[in-house]
């Protein structure tokens, strides 16, 4: 077998390497027969959906895990007789969040041995660089996530190693921060240090050197970004004109053999053709009269499914099983003036708007914007300190328990409970849903039978693959046939190819009339919805269709076809400028 | 190269050992590595108010509880008196229990209401002295008093009778004496006379061993409980990963904390110790030497087992449960400080053996109480000691460089 790191010409040698890694927990094999290698002054990207093996590899790499198989290398020596020579940033930072910025560092140099001389003048430069340098007297706990995630990398950066590996340093951080994260590595690239990213995004994917794409312990692609998306260039196709029938015609064209997999962009869809299949034209889709065919770029996410083997069929059986919600005058979801105040603090801000019946709505917003507590506000898990909201018709203040009866949610992480199996946890939300015993058990087997869950319904929902996790969690949530849904950042972390089976599902049940209303800090999500709200600073700050927000951020960036992310940016830091100008009137 | 002075260390004491700390290889000499970590160990216990209240607050919580508030002598107990007999010997019987300090009397003449009282809770016993009392008396056969208690509350109930009839006891025998100062008289001899002397708490004062016994719990929450938290917490917050990233050593994480909450554990035996000798008035009749050396001697087992418990559970709600089971609980039931081991089923008291505690309650009492006596406080040091060790043994087997 040709080695599968093939070295290009001219790179210098690897700083780490890990080959045939088998790393085996009880059953579970979290690796199988892994090969990687981290060139120094390069990015190398560890890519792969939640539970992949990334965090496993990771630390087998600095030895804080004993791989089963397989051997390790790092500046060709064992990683436990290297370690000053890996600076490692935990998920979580590593951080101490009750001593100071500067306690922190000074901590993690001691530990590194950082001559004490040259202390003061790393420190200087790493909070330069890190733009830390005003809050060094400040506990660590009380950093925003974005500034925490900068002192963990000055900490694992102190002693300027050779190998930098980063775990997920970009979940639960806003784009903004983690924009500024990667600028920080390329500059560290060009200093000559091998840098491993591990991330579960896989637009973060086309910024690194080379990537490995892990996916349930083995690796489906290794080489540069380029080089995945270069194979199916011609492949990808951008379907306009049919906006209000967006969703129908994604259903149809999923449904062609031809297409392997397609979603939602805002008022447009895009689809990847099949390999050896001809690229159709608009008379080919049959779309309607306005149908415009335009090739567009490749992502990497594509060239995932494509190696995953393509994506569901577009006909989902849950829509299909599901009741037609009834068409009524009123907004299925309203919010008017929302407000919220814990003491002092506003943690929502007169947040309003109205779904109709059959629309998907999206809270979008950094971590700890807002986003949550106006969704919980809609729940009727927090009451309002100011304005009203609906859900269905009912008020929340008036009949918050029947509000809540008609809506079914979904929790991020999904909140099953891990100890009861798969039968069990069906029989408790059937329960908690109020359904009798009949009708209760024609919901489970609907459920059961849609979801293919027969086959797990004695294990522990806790032992599931992330995907069952995922269907079983949805399967919990509309049981009970509910009007309306709350999603609450529903699909971050798992593969694509599941998240398409899950919008597959809602698109089909937005069809049957289901209202959805979505919290996500994850881009693709916002591009499913009908309208998006940008929840900044317990403000929106923006709302409108996807397609609307990308225009105005297109207007103040002056980029063209900007993504939602770059929207997602430029109308953040539109607001930060509108703060600072009225502050400084 | 030289720094502003307006760039101050965290703390003065790196700088200090600047000079001999920046020798070391790249990896770090093993000294800095324990002083830095020894550092923050530092600033996060004066952070944390948690820390903070079981080390000061807690101790003098516990001292005023075992102090003031609990107390297992009964005083003042409300009992009611029923004297159906109108005889001298049977005055002077109802007199004792009025005058006995552990009893507020109220006089009745009828069962009847006696047993109202009972019922309504506002007395919690009542002595019947029957008709007749007086004669029986006369005659050499005292009839016997009836004493009735409220077993709804056993512990009372028993010291009720027992105190009540130890108020009969002393009456007869000052009636004895009566008839016996009348039979010298008559030329017969006087009678045995017993007097009881308690040699080191003479008031049998029970704060006297609570307050021993109030400081080992004190030591077992701070050198169990708190350890073992804080170390979870380390692997909770994921913060273990990242110092198992560098290149510590397991010995070095270890002395880290076992050091500080050694400190800390001493520091609030001192506390402790002043309270209960100025504000307690509790004797302190050995040497401040000897009571260090006991409560360092227990401190080392009790700083193992919070170590052993965390490195096997990584998790602070499970360490704190099987902490407050493994060291909590036995000091506090089977340490002999409440209650007494002697009179324990031979099985629990087989099990007494295996709590460090109960060699700690003996030397302590016997410093506080007694003095120096060191063919008491030698062997109970040296058990904690072999405790300790294997503990620490223990913990060192249990404690691995890695994740998995």
């Amino acid at each position: 077998m040709a080695d599968p790191i093939a070295p290009s010409v001219g790179v210098a040698a690897p700083v780490a390497t890990a080959t045939g890694i088998v790393k085996i927990f009880g059953e579970a094999r979290a690796l199988d027969g892994v090969d990687l290698a981290v060139v120094p002054g390069k990015v190398t990207g560890l890519v792969g959906p939640d539970g992949a093996g990334k965090t496993t590899l990771i630390r087998v790499l600095a030895g804080l895990m004993a791989s089963d198989e397989g051997a390790v290398s790092i500046l060709e020596g064992p990683p436990a007789e290297r370690l000053d020579a890996i600076g490692y940033m935990p998920q979580r930072f590593g951080l101490y969040e009750d001593l100071t910025v500067r306690e922190n560092l000074v901590l993690y140099a001691e530990m590194r041995g950082l001559p004490r001389e040259a202390q003061e003048s790393v420190f200087r430069r790493l909070l330069e660089f890190t733009d830390l340098a005003r809050f060094q007297a400040r506990p660590a706990g009380k950093l925003s996530g974005g500034m925490k995630q900068k002192l963990g990398l000055a900490c694992a950066l102190v002693s300027t190693p050779p190998l930098l590996l980063l775990d997920e340093p970009g979940v639960g951080v806003d784009p903004i921060s983690r924009r500024e994260l990667w600028a920080m590595v390329a500059e560290l690239t060009r200093e000559g240090i091998g840098v491993l990213w591990s991330t579960a995004y896989l637009d973060e994917a086309e910024l690194c050197d080379t990537v490995y794409l892990l996916s349930e312990g083995r690796m489906l692609f290794t080489g540069p970004p380029a080089e995945l998306t270069g194979a199916i260039h011609n492949r990808v196709i951008r379907v306009t004109g049919f906006a209000e029938r967006r969703r129908e015609a994604l259903t149809r064209a999923l449904d062609r053999p031809d297409v392997i997999d397609g979603t939602l962009q805002g008022r447009a869809i895009r689809l990847l053709i099949g390999e050896g299949e001809k690229v159709p034209d608009a008379a080919a889709l049959d779309m309607g009269p306005d149908t415009q065919v335009t090739p567009t770029p490749a992502r990497f996410e594509d060239g995932f499914i494509e190696r995953l083997g393509g994506g569901p069929e577009g006909t989902s059986a849950l829509a299909a099983a599901y009741r037609e919600i009834p068409a009524s005058d009123a907004p299925a979801i309203e919010a008017k003036g929302l407000t919220k105040r814990f003491g002092e603090f506003t943690a929502a801000q007169d947040v309003s708007f109205t779904v109709p019946r059959g629309h998907i709505f999206g809270l979008l917003g950094p971590n700890g914007a807002g986003k949550s507590t106006t969704f919980k506000m809609l729940c009727g898990l927090l009451t309002p300190s100011e304005g009203s909201g609906s859900v269905a018709g009912y008020d929340l203040r008036r009949a918050a328990a029947r509000a809540r009866s008609s809506l079914g949610y979904m929790a991020q992480k999904f909140s099953l409970y891990g100890d009861l199996s798969v039968a069990q946890n069906l029989d408790f939300f059937a329960g908690a849903y109020d359904l009798s015993g009949a009708e209760a058990r024609e919901a489970i087997a609907r459920v059961t039978e849609i979801f293919e869950l027969g086959a797990h319904l004695k294990r522990n929902a806790g032992t599931l693959p992330l995907g069952f996790k995922q269907r079983l969690a949805l399967a919990c949530a509309v049981m009970h046939e509910p009007p309306v849904l709350f999603l609450d950042e529903p699909t971050s972390g798992v593969d694509p190819v599941m998240r398409r089976e899950f919008w597959t599902h809602i698109n089909g049940l937005v069809r049957r009339g289901v209202t959805v209303l979505v919290t996500t800090h994850f881009m693709d999500e916002a591009e499913y919805c009908d309208d998006v709200t940008l929840i900044y600073r317990a403000r929106q700050i923006a709302s409108g269709p996807p397609d609307s927000l990308k225009a105005q951020a297109a207007r103040l960036t002056g980029k063209d076809d900007p993504t939602m992310e770059d929207a997602f940016i430029a109308l953040i830091e539109a607001s930060d400028a509108d703060g600072e100008a009225e502050e400084a009137a | 190269m030289s720094e502003p002075a307006t760039d101050p260390l965290p703390d003065p004491s790196i700088a200090r050992a600047q000079a001999s700390g920046s020798t070391g290889s790249a990896g770090g000499s093993s000294h800095r590595r324990l002083l830095a970590l020894i550092v923050k160990e530092y600033a996060q216990i004066r952070r944390d108010p948690s820390t903070f209240l079981i080390a000061f607050a807690m101790p003098l919580l516990l001292l005023f509880l075992f102090g003031y508030a609990i107390s297992l002598d009964p005083r003042e107990t409300r009992v009611a008196l029923v004297v159906q007999d109108d005889s001298a010997p049977a005055a002077r019987l109802a007199q004792a229990y009025v005058h006995s300090p552990y009893f507020d009397v109220t006089p009745l003449n009828a069962v009847i209401p006696a047993r109202a009282l009972m019922e309504e809770g506002a007395i919690h016993g009542f002595v019947v002295i029957p008709p007749d009392f007086g004669r029986s008396v006369a005659r050499g056969a005292p009839r016997p008093i009836q004493i009735v208690t409220d077993g709804t509350q056993p512990n009372q109930a028993t010291f009720i009778a027992s105190y009540a009839e130890g108020v009969r006891l002393n009456w007869m025998a000052s009636e004895m004496a009566m008839r016996a100062g009348e039979a010298r008289a008559t030329g017969m001899g006087p009678p045995i006379d017993v007097s009881q002397r308690m040699w080191f708490n003479p008031g049998l004062q029970s704060r006297y061993f609570l307050v021993p016994g109030a400081i080992a719990i004190v030591m077992t929450m701070i050198g169990t409980l708190l350890t073992a938290l804080v170390v979870a917490r380390e692997w909770e917050r994921g913060t273990m990963e990242a110092l198992l990233a560098t290149p510590m050593r397991m010995i070095e994480f270890i002395l880290s904390k076992v050091l500080p909450y050694f400190l800390l554990g001493m520091g609030s035996m001192a506390l402790c110790t002043v309270i209960a000798v100025t504000a307690f008035g509790l004797p302190f009749r050995g040497s401040i030497f000897a009571l260090f050396a006991i409560a360092a001697a227990f401190l080392l087992p009790a700083l193992g087992l919070g170590l052993f418990i965390s490195a096997g559970t990584r998790n602070q709600f499970v360490a704190s449960q099987v902490a407050l089971l493994a060291s909590f609980l036995p000091t506090f039931l089977l340490s002999g400080f409440i209650f007494e081991i002697g009179s324990m089923p031979w099985p629990i008291q087989a099990l007494t053996y295996a709590v460090p505690a109960r060699y700690l309650i003996p030397a302590l009492q016997t410093v506080f109480m007694a003095g120096d006596i060191w063919p008491i406080i030698l062997p109970n040091i040296l058990i904690m000691l072999g405790f300790g060790l294997l503990f620490f043994i223990l913990c060192f087997r249990a404690t691995r460089r890695s994740l998995d």
